[in-house]
């Protein structure tokens, strides 16, 4: 009996096909949307939670600042300087390595090769912050740094560009902007980080170098440091701060004028960020799954009125308002259903091209398809229940005589 | 077997009010082969549809064998319908865009049998109405004659006690019409109650007894020598 009920749901669809689907269009794209937006948002989180920790969870940023990026807001920021770099990395002994960084967009050239790439003064210690590693040639030396000698050290992105012809870039000198640099090592491949940056697009000059031939002054933008593993990331704000604040005079009821970013609270505000768009774009999703289902009701009911007659005929074989009331909703059911599928298979479509296209993660998360579809058999099942009950409610001789 | 007493059915109420069926006494007893006759809007369909359990008398009482029908729930009524009974509707009723064979195969459907029994038998009522090589065809396909044969098809198919047939013969030429009353005579041999409206002295002398009405009176009745 169910399974002709089934077959009998399924001809009826085929039947009136065009309004069968159009009718499932509103399930269809309702469970599409859940489906794409719950699986994007967990691919998007779990890319971000990758690459941020890949870039290291023990480094924190010192920002003169209390706005968010390097810099802020320059008018009101007091910039930090080396000697703040000196004094943290000599007090606070939880510091595995600190680095000043200061970045600056230039016009790179060698021979006839000119290249826009970025420079980066700092010091060693920024490499092992990075743990970048090198591939050819040598770090800087404490004298280079000292005194902030004409010397940089280069990213293969700019190699490529400045020397097309493949021939090693330690040892020549390439010019940046209007002085001249020895090129003395260069840096492994890295590719994209988290926010898409090309990381083998730079070139790392002595801070020294960069203050006086670039900045033109002293000052120092950002600080980045790494904490030794062992000790707790809260631990070591709270000696760093001690420190800042005492470098920069602040009296004890005084704000901090300065930051102490980690990664990791940057990660936080982003799955934050993603989880509550996911939560709200899927309470979209849903209402337009509810406003679905109303549709389905909306057919089922045109559809009882006109198989009025064929309800009547099937009462008096024997059918039981029970038999009647079964095969309206499994209509309902497999329709919505239908729709469900329909819906799942393109929100994984969707989920797979967005993926691509943001390069992120591609997650298709079983539950979520599981309980899409659930829910939507629910929906037809519920909305199905009063066009059905309509469809029961009748008795025989009226729905004979109904014209 | 059937027994109404007192039957009365009134359409509407107050002045709008039509009595079609006065104080209808009537019995037929089991293997009966009764015609029902009269004019027009005498209320022979309104007598055969509370026959048949799918309406109600407004009074009176209906007993089958020794069940008072008046008193049935819906379900019992459906199973009533279902197991006892077996309708032939004076305008075919027939499911639209549905072949004849599950047409015929979907009262079967609600007594459980399986899918190739229910096409089995199906098939069979319809070779017994001839109609073999047609059981793919839609009702709108087929000619008036053969909705006909195909809705005998489907009230015979149950293997219904009780076969309740009203103008069966009303879309046939005089050849067709003889032909369909030989069949439900065949049935009736085979010791089915068949109570049969029809509006011709001819096909009513198929039956073992004949009813005349007239405005929802049962005026007389004559039974047939065979
Ligand atoms: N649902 C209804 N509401 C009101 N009046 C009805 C209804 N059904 C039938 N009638 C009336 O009952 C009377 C008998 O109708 P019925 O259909 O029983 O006649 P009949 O004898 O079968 O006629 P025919 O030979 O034309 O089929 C008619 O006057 C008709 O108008
Ligand atoms: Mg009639």
């Amino acid at each position: 009996m169910l399974f002709s009920a089934f077959l009998q749901a399924i001809r009826e669809i085929r039947r009136n096909l065009m309004r069968s689907m159009l009718t499932a269009m509103g399930i269809v794209i309702g469970i599409a949307s859940v489906i794409a937006i719950v699986n994007i948002g967990k691919g998007a989180s779990e890319s971000i939670t990758k690459s941020v920790s890949n870039l290291g969870s023990n480094i924190l940023y010192l920002m003169p600042s209390q706005e968010h990026g390097p810099g802020g807001n320059s008018a009101f920021t007091k910039p930090f300087t080396m000697k703040d770099a000196e004094i943290l990395k000599a007090s606070v002994l939880s510091l595995e390595a600190i680095s000043p960084v200061a970045t600056a967009s230039v016009m790179a050239l060698y021979k006839d090769q000119n290249y826009q790439t970025s420079v980066r003064g700092v010091n060693n210690d920024y490499f092992a912050v990075q743990k970048w590693e090198l591939k050819e040639g040598r770090f800087f030396e404490p004298s280079e740094l000292r005194t902030g000698q004409n010397v940089c050290i280069v990213g293969q992105t700019v190699i490529g560009k400045l020397f097309p012809l493949g021939e090693s870039p330690v040892g020549t000198k390439i010019r940046l902007q209007k002085f001249s640099c020895e090129v003395i090592g260069t840096l492994n491949t890295k590719g994209a980080n988290t926010f898409g940056t090309d990381q083998d697009d730079l070139v790392v000059v002595p801070i020294k170098m960069f203050q006086r031939r670039i900045s033109g002054n002293e000052d120092v933008p950002l600080m980045m440091t790494l904490v030794k593993e062992i000790t707790p990331l809260e631990e070591a704000k709270v000696q760093i701060e001690q420190v800042l604040r005492e470098r920069r005079h602040l009296k004890e009821k005084e704000e901090n004028n300065f930051s102490i970013r980690s990664m990791t609270a940057l990660l936080d505000t982003i799955s934050n960020v993603t989880s509550m768009l996911t939560v709200m774009l899927s309470a979209v999703a849903a209402i337009s799954l509810v406003v679905g289902g109303i549709g389905i009701m909306n057919i089922m009911l045109v559809s009882v009125t006109e198989r009025t007659r064929e309800i009547g005929i099937r009462m008096a074989v024997g059918a039981m308002a029970k038999d009647i009331l079964i095969q309206f909703l499994i209509e309902a059911t497999v329709l919505s259903a239908l729709g469900g599928i329909i819906g799942l298979v393109l929100g994984i479509g969707i989920t797979v091209a967005v993926a691509y296209g943001l390069d992120i993660a591609v997650i298709i998360d079983p539950a979520i398809s599981v309980i899409a579809l659930v829910f939507a058999m629910l929906i037809g099942i519920f909305f199905g229940l009063l066009p059905a009950k309509k469809a029961s409610n009748m008795n025989p001789i009226d729905a004979l005589r109904y014209e | 077997m059937i027994k109404l007493t007192q039957i009365n059915k009134i359409y509407g109420s107050g002045g709008a009010a039509t009595h079609v069926l006065k104080n209808i006494d009537l019995e037929i007893k089991q293997g009966e082969f009764v015609a029902i006759m009269g004019p027009s809007g005498s209320g022979k369909s309104t007598l055969l549809n509370i026959l048949g359990a799918l309406d109600e008398p407004s009074s009176g009482s209906y007993t089958f064998l020794d069940a008072n029908i008046n008193s049935f729930s819906k379900e019992q009524l459906a199973l009533f319908r279902r197991y006892i009974l077996g309708f032939i509707f004076q305008g075919f009723n027939l499911l639209k865009k549905t072949s004849a064979l599950e047409n015929v195969a979907m009262p079967l459907i609600y007594q459980g049998v399986g899918a190739n029994e229910r096409r089995e038998r199906a098939q069979s009522a319809l070779s017994s109405v001839g109609l073999e090589s047609h059981i793919n065809y839609n009702p709108n396909e087929l000619s008036g004659g053969q909705q006909q044969r195909v809705a005998i098809a489907r009230a015979i198919v149950t293997n219904p006690q009780v076969l309740i047939a009203d103008e069966p013969t009303g879309n046939l030429d005089t050849q067709r019409s003889h032909e369909i009353m030989e069949l439900i005579r065949s049935f009736n041999k085979n010791g089915i109650t068949v109570i049969m409206v029809t509006h011709e002295e001819d096909i009513a002398s198929f039956a073992t007894r004949t009813i005349y009405l007239r405005d929802g009176v049962i005026e007389r009745e004559r039974t047939h020598a065979l």
